[in-house]
């Protein structure tokens, strides 16, 4: 187990520098001179000249790669064109809200859509299976935008002034924010890895409560978060719902299941401990692409929700032509993914010790 | 008839009585077992023999209560001990299982769960039935391990399923049945999945176990040399019913039912090849929609040659016809519209 988690953290090497290289070359292939879109109306030849060279655009392609990359290995993701900052500085801001929006919509999903899903199997063909699966099917068809809103008009308005009321937008109420992490330990003057690693932690509600113990924050923070929670994990939700109900009913009809009932077993334990183990594995699979799928339907959340996000935040540097920002960003992107399905593997192995010798 | 009830009941550890386990498939009703009746005496081998598809699993699956949906046992009693198993709660069923009565399948590697080391699994039933803790239920279940035979049993205790060979598994497997010394154990085709070489060592280790605990076994098996070595008394089945149950050596010198005659009939005679019974001409009928005569009718050289009419209309009940010898077939029963032409003295 150790050894083969060794080996695919050795296997992440080659596949982080290809998806630093596929999203330098994405970068570089959007149309359009970047002069001319950055100076627009400005741009004679001898500024555009000034400013290709400034930014090192003069360059051949590989030196420019492998300028990048040092610069990356050193931290450095470059400055934003819009806003004269450091690209790193507006990842530890943005990036925080999408993980806790992305954490807490996979606790939902796999949850209620394991939770159902074992349901459903348990009752195949019975009243109760039927009606789980058509929610499933329902949640499956349910477009996120669609289902936000409704969801918004229905905590926000509809329930407003009772106890259930939940807040439609924004990431925390009017006159709270997380306290700054580096004031409350009296750090001053940090920069570099550190400043980024203290940002990116004042920002993490979850870590920043832990720290500070801002109950009041985190609780506000949470309810802000359920209902676009809810909207984004609702077609994951439904996706795992029927892969559990579908990986449970195969496996209850395999020999060692009807062998494990021979052994005099209670079902509970025949389902709990022999069955979900191995269904399980689907499963788990499908957790990790439904993760992968959630950090991009987090931009249509996050837009509905007006929510300061990772995607909200991408699309605005694209319609903006921020070019090291969305490099910037593509790329935490694209480790996040490599990074769940990693975790996935991982699951796999501990789950099935068929694949821990291959 | 003329073994008198007392000494039937004192030795019978298992009486399946007029058992009917239905399939309620979208095609109509599967009447997979459909009647059966045999005994099992406490120690002995019964063999239950028949083609596939006869419903020799079924028949099995059903003793347990393990038949699965669409499956359903529609009639009859199952006396173990003395006891109809029908009637216990699902509480009492489930403690039943792999204690008093337990079962080995064909296919030793896929009855094994692959995620779970084979100690673990072998230790999980005296876990559930003695209430030891794991250490010591995974000590003993090392000891099983040694005891049927596993080499290095220390380390092999730790293997996953998958990391045994098929003999290896059905070790196991043995290893769990016989863990709590069961008055019963049913062997569903044990050796059917093994190589030839392997068949052997694991029959001779279910005897040798089986002496050791006094356990009673039914050997299901479509191959009558194992039956012919082991069995003490041999059921034969066909399309979901016993047609002949006897002594194992009257099976094999003088067998009544023309099924039974053709069975023994496909074994070379020279050395123990397998038999192999596609030899008889014809298919098992559709368990669905069955003759309304005799089963075999259609396949029935004898009928023939005898001219029985009353075959393709009435089915023949399993009658004893000498002394521990039944057998279900015209030939040797009178209707009221026959009178049986072979008699049994
Ligand atoms: N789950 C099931 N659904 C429908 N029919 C079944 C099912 N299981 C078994 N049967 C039918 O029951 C009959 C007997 O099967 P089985 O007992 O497995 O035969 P065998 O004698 O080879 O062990 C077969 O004809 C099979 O088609
Ligand atoms: S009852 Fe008739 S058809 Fe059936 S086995 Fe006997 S002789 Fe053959
Ligand atoms: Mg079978």
């Amino acid at each position: 187990m150790f050894q083969f988690i060794a080996r695919r953290l050795m296997l992440l090497l080659p596949v982080m520098l290809g998806v630093v290289l596929v999203t330098f070359m994405i970068v570089r292939l959007i149309p359009g001179d970047p002069c001319v879109t950055m100076l627009g109306e400005r741009a004679t030849p001898a500024k555009c000249e000034a400013f290709l060279d400034r930014y090192g655009l003069n360059d051949n392609i590989g030196v420019q790669f492998v300028r990048y990359l040092q610069n990356l290995i050193k931290g450095d993701f470059g400055d934003s064109i819009r806003f004269t900052r450091p690209v790193t500085t507006l990842i530890a801001e943005r990036l925080p809200l999408t993980m806790e929006l992305t954490l807490l919509a996979m606790i939902f999903s796999t949850t209620v859509g394991v939770l159902l899903g074992v349901i459903s199997a348990l009752k195949r063909n019975t009243f109760i299976d039927t009606i789980t699966m058509i929610i499933a099917n329902i949640g499956v068809s349910m477009p996120v935008f669609w289902l936000g809103l409704l969801l918004a008009y229905l905590f926000a308005l509809t329930l407003k002034g009772t106890p259930l009321s939940l807040p439609p937008s924004g990431r925390f109420s009017a006159g709270l924010s997380p306290i700054d992490l580096a004031k409350f330990w009296g750090l001053e003057n940090l920069s570099g890895l550190k400043f980024f690693l203290v940002e990116l932690m004042s920002n993490t509600v979850l870590v920043n409560v832990i720290i500070t113990h801002d109950w009041k924050l985190f609780w506000d923070a949470l309810r802000h978060l359920i209902l676009p929670a809810v909207a984004v994990g609702t077609i994951p939700m439904a996706i795992i719902a029927r892969m559990t109900r579908s990986s449970l009913l195969e496996v209850v009809g395999l020999d060692y299941i009807r062998a494990a009932r021979a052994k005099g077993m209670v079902e509970r334990r025949v389902i709990g401990k022999h069955a979900m183990r191995n269904a399980m594995i689907p499963i788990v699979t499908i957790i990790g692409i439904e993760t992968g799928g959630l950090l991009s339907g987090a931009v249509l959340t996050e837009t509905v929700f007006n929510l300061p996000g990772f995607g909200t935040g991408l699309v605005a540097a694209i319609l903006a032509r921020d070019y090291p920002v969305v490099q910037g960003f593509t790329l935490v992107i694209a480790v996040i993914f490599v990074l769940v399905n990693l975790v996935v593997d991982i699951s796999y192995a501990y789950l099935d010790p068929r694949i821990r010798l291959e | 008839m003329s073994v008198t009830p007392a000494t039937q009941t004192r030795d019978t550890i298992l009486e399946v009585k007029n058992l009917k386990t239905y399939f309620f498939t979208e095609d109509g009703v599967v009447k997979a077992v459909d009647g059966v009746d045999f005994s099992v005496k406490a120690g002995e081998v019964l063999g239950l023999v028949g083609e596939s598809g006869c419903g020799k699993s079924v028949s099995s699956f059903s003793i347990l209560r393990l038949v699965g949906v669409p499956g359903k046992i529609v009639e009859g009693e199952i006396f173990f001990e003395g006891q109809d198993i029908l009637k216990l709660s699902k509480d009492e069923m489930v403690k039943m299982r792999g204690d008093r009565i337990s079962m080995i399948f064909q296919q030793p590697q896929s009855s094994l769960n692959p995620v779970f080391r084979v100690g673990e699994q072998v230790a999980e039933v005296l876990e559930l039935h003695k209430g030891i803790k794991k250490k010591e239920a995974w000590a003993r279940a090392v000891e099983l391990l040694t005891l049927v035979g596993i080499p290095d049993p220390k380390k092999k205790a730790y293997a996953y399923p998958h990391e045994l060979s098929g003999g290896q598994a059905q070790r196991v497997i043995i290893a769990m049945a016989l863990a709590l010394s069961p008055k019963l154990l049913i062997a569903d085709e044990p050796t059917t999945a093994l190589d030839v070489t392997i068949q052997a060592q694991i029959l001779d280790l279910i005897n040798e176990l089986r002496e050791k605990t006094d356990t009673a076994v039914i050997l299901i098996t479509h191959d009558l040399g194992i039956i012919a070595e082991t069995a003490d008394r041999v059921a034969v089945m066909y399309a979901g019913e016993i047609v002949e149950f006897a002594n194992v050596e009257p099976i094999f010198e003088k067998p009544l039912h023309p099924y039974t005659q053709g069975l023994i009939g496909s074994i070379p005679v020279l050395g123990n090849v397998v038999a192999r019974l596609e030899v008889i001409p014809g298919l098992v009928p559709n368990l669905i929609d069955l003759p309304p005569g005799c089963r075999f009718e259609p396949r029935c050289l004898l009928r023939q040659k005898y001219g029985l009419e009353v075959c393709a209309r009435r089915e023949p009940e399993l009658v004893e016809v000498t002394k521990n010898h039944k057998v279900r077939c015209w030939l040797y029963t009178d209707s009221d519209e026959h009178s049986a032409p072979l008699k049994v003295e």
